[in-house]
């Protein structure tokens, strides 16, 4: 069992801060690292991983530091979002180098377990140049899997992937983390997370936002105010009767739609057919506006 | 068994690609060379002596040394291939030294023996001078792959650097500056040779003095690759 902690981390470049003031641990289980591009959720992971020292704070495995700390990756195993590898070598001997590197007494037995637990036997005999991303990335999974590491780094580790390639690497990690396993993977999207991971940590513009089971994000996020684009027969009627229910708190008329803000989607659902019903309103179009990840982290943020 | 995975790594790395192939153009110009003179030639009173010495030593040497040198490390960094050797529970003078007698391996094998080759090619009479200038060029050798893997794991431009150094300071100023003659590993290696070799020859430094730089270069740029690989940061991708 191990327990990665970061302290009151912060990591900046020159004058740009990558990691602001972010405090968090994460314990076995599958965790899910989600963010949108460019929050600080590689910085985080490389730190993690001890290439990268923080710049104020402290980031420790089992109660030491992880950074310098070589004797670290024998717990530790890595799966960088780089996609340089010994592309000259055949599947097989890159995992075996590996497993030569982690010092293990049967590195042939080891990465060939190593490698059928990413069911990878097929091709393994092949250099690793011939091989698609995610053949790649499912190489890379067992090299970092074959000294049985605790504690498991994946970064971004499902970009790239085929939908089944996808749902086999989601059931390992979940295989991973009822075994005890620490496991953390960084994601910018919400529904691969939701489905893996048992706690999602929420990092926005280098801040830690949201932390908690995947219930309570997805609460989160859909609890918040949205924007909802109306076009019907007739607005201005539509706009009035919406305006009086409390499940919306603002209406906008401009000349070809109306703009609705609503706070309790579910009434609103059910309340717009109805009224466009008993008013004798045609809907013509009804879309949320602001669906974007990146309006949901920022609306995660703002909250705080 | 650790050391020799990293061994068989880094030779992957180094004769896996195009690059490569370079380490191998470079022996054969001097060796085409230096039997193309021998038959074209009639007087070769000193042209085994200038063949070894002003384009092995001074050219051929530093540039297989730099290839080898920044393969053997500088490339891993570049591509960010290094993560699955450094994310080992691994000391880091392990990998920086294993690393260095790959290079070193390879910069004697294609180019110390060639140079001796030529040697031999161009006077076949006189082996000691031949390998006097061998000795000479093993020595720099091993002072270049340290000068070089030390600047592979200092910057991400090593290569440009490297040639920079080898071409203007090695094969130009070492050869033909005398202030700069004073500092080059090349006329430190040269002391070696003249010491040994069985014709005279003309270096800008003293032995006693040429074997203590070559010494102190080596060691300062091997303890400088170790300490700066245990702090190399790797660069997200952000």
């Amino acid at each position: 069992m191990s327990v990665i902690r970061i302290e009151k981390v912060s990591r900046w470049y020159g004058n740009v801060v990558a990691v602001n003031d972010v405090t968090m641990t994460i314990g076995p289980g599958v965790t899910g690292l989600l963010g949108p591009n460019g929050a600080g959720k590689s910085t985080l992971i490389t730190m993690m991983a001890g290439f990268l020292p923080p710049s104020v704070g402290s980031v420790t495995l089992d109660a030491v530091a992880v950074w310098r700390n070589v004797s670290a990756y024998s717990e530790i195993g890595l799966v960088p979002e780089t996609e340089a590898v010994y592309d000259t070598l055949s599947g097989t001997d890159f995992v075996r180098a590996n497993a030569e590197l982690q010092g293990l007494t049967d590195a042939g037995a080891a990465a060939a377990a190593a490698i059928s637990v990413v069911a990878m036997e097929d091709a393994a005999g092949r250099r690793i140049s011939t091989y698609s991303k995610g053949m790649k990335q499912r190489i890379k999974m067992a090299a970092a899997l074959v000294h049985e590491p605790s504690v498991l780094l994946l970064d971004e580790p499902f970009n790239g992937m085929d939908p089944r390639q996808r749902l086999h690497l989601m059931e390992l990690l979940r295989k991973m983390g009822t075994e005890g396993r620490t496991v953390l993977f960084s994601s910018h999207i919400l529904e691969e997370v939701q489905q893996v991971a048992t706690h999602i940590e929420v990092v926005v513009s280098g801040r830690h936002a949201a932390s908690g089971d995947y219930r309570a994000i997805r609460t989160l996020m859909t609890d918040r105010p949205m924007l909802y684009r109306l076009r019907s027969s007739d607005d201005r009627r539509l706009a009035a009767a919406l305006i009086a229910d409390p499940c919306t708190a603002g209406a906008d008329l401009d000349g070809t739609a109306l703009q609705v803000r609503v706070i309790d989607f579910e009434r609103f659902s059910r309340l717009v057919p109805q009224l466009s019903r008993e008013l004798g309103i045609r809907l013509f179009e009804v879309s949320p506006t602001d669906e974007s990840l990146e309006s949901v982290f920022s609306y995660l943020v703002g909250s705080r | 068994m650790v050391v020799r995975t990293i061994a068989r790594l880094t030779l992957a790395t180094l004769f896996g690609h195009r690059r490569g192939l370079l380490l191998y153009v470079l022996p054969a110009v001097l060796i085409g060379l230096s039997l193309l003179l021998t038959f074209t030639v009639d007087d070769k009173g000193d042209l085994a002596k200038a063949i070894m010495q002003q384009f092995g030593l001074a050219v051929i040497l530093p540039l297989v040394a730099l290839i080898a040198a920044t393969g053997a490390i500088s490339s891993e960094i570049d591509d960010g291939s290094i993560v699955y050797l450094l994310s080992k529970p691994i000391n880091r003078s392990t990998i920086i030294l294993t690393k260095a007698l790959v290079a070193l391996g390879v910069i004697f094998g294609l180019g110390v023996v060639p140079i001796v080759v030529s040697g031999l090619v161009l006077d076949p009479g006189d082996v000691q001078t031949a390998l006097a200038f061998g000795v000479g060029a093993l020595a720099a050798g091993i002072a270049y792959t340290a000068i070089f893997v030390a600047l592979s794991v200092m910057s991400g431009n090593a290569v440009t650097i490297g040639l920079f150094y080898s071409l203007l300071w090695e094969s130009l100023m070492g050869q033909y500056v005398d202030g700069a003659k004073v500092l080059s590993i090349q006329q430190w290696s040269l002391a070696l040779t003249r010491q040994l070799a069985d014709v005279p020859v003309d270096a800008a430094v003293k032995l006693p003095l040429a074997t203590l730089l070559l010494l102190a270069v080596t060691l300062a740029g091997l303890g400088l690759a170790i300490s700066r690989l245990r702090s190399l940061t790797l660069s997200s991708a952000e």
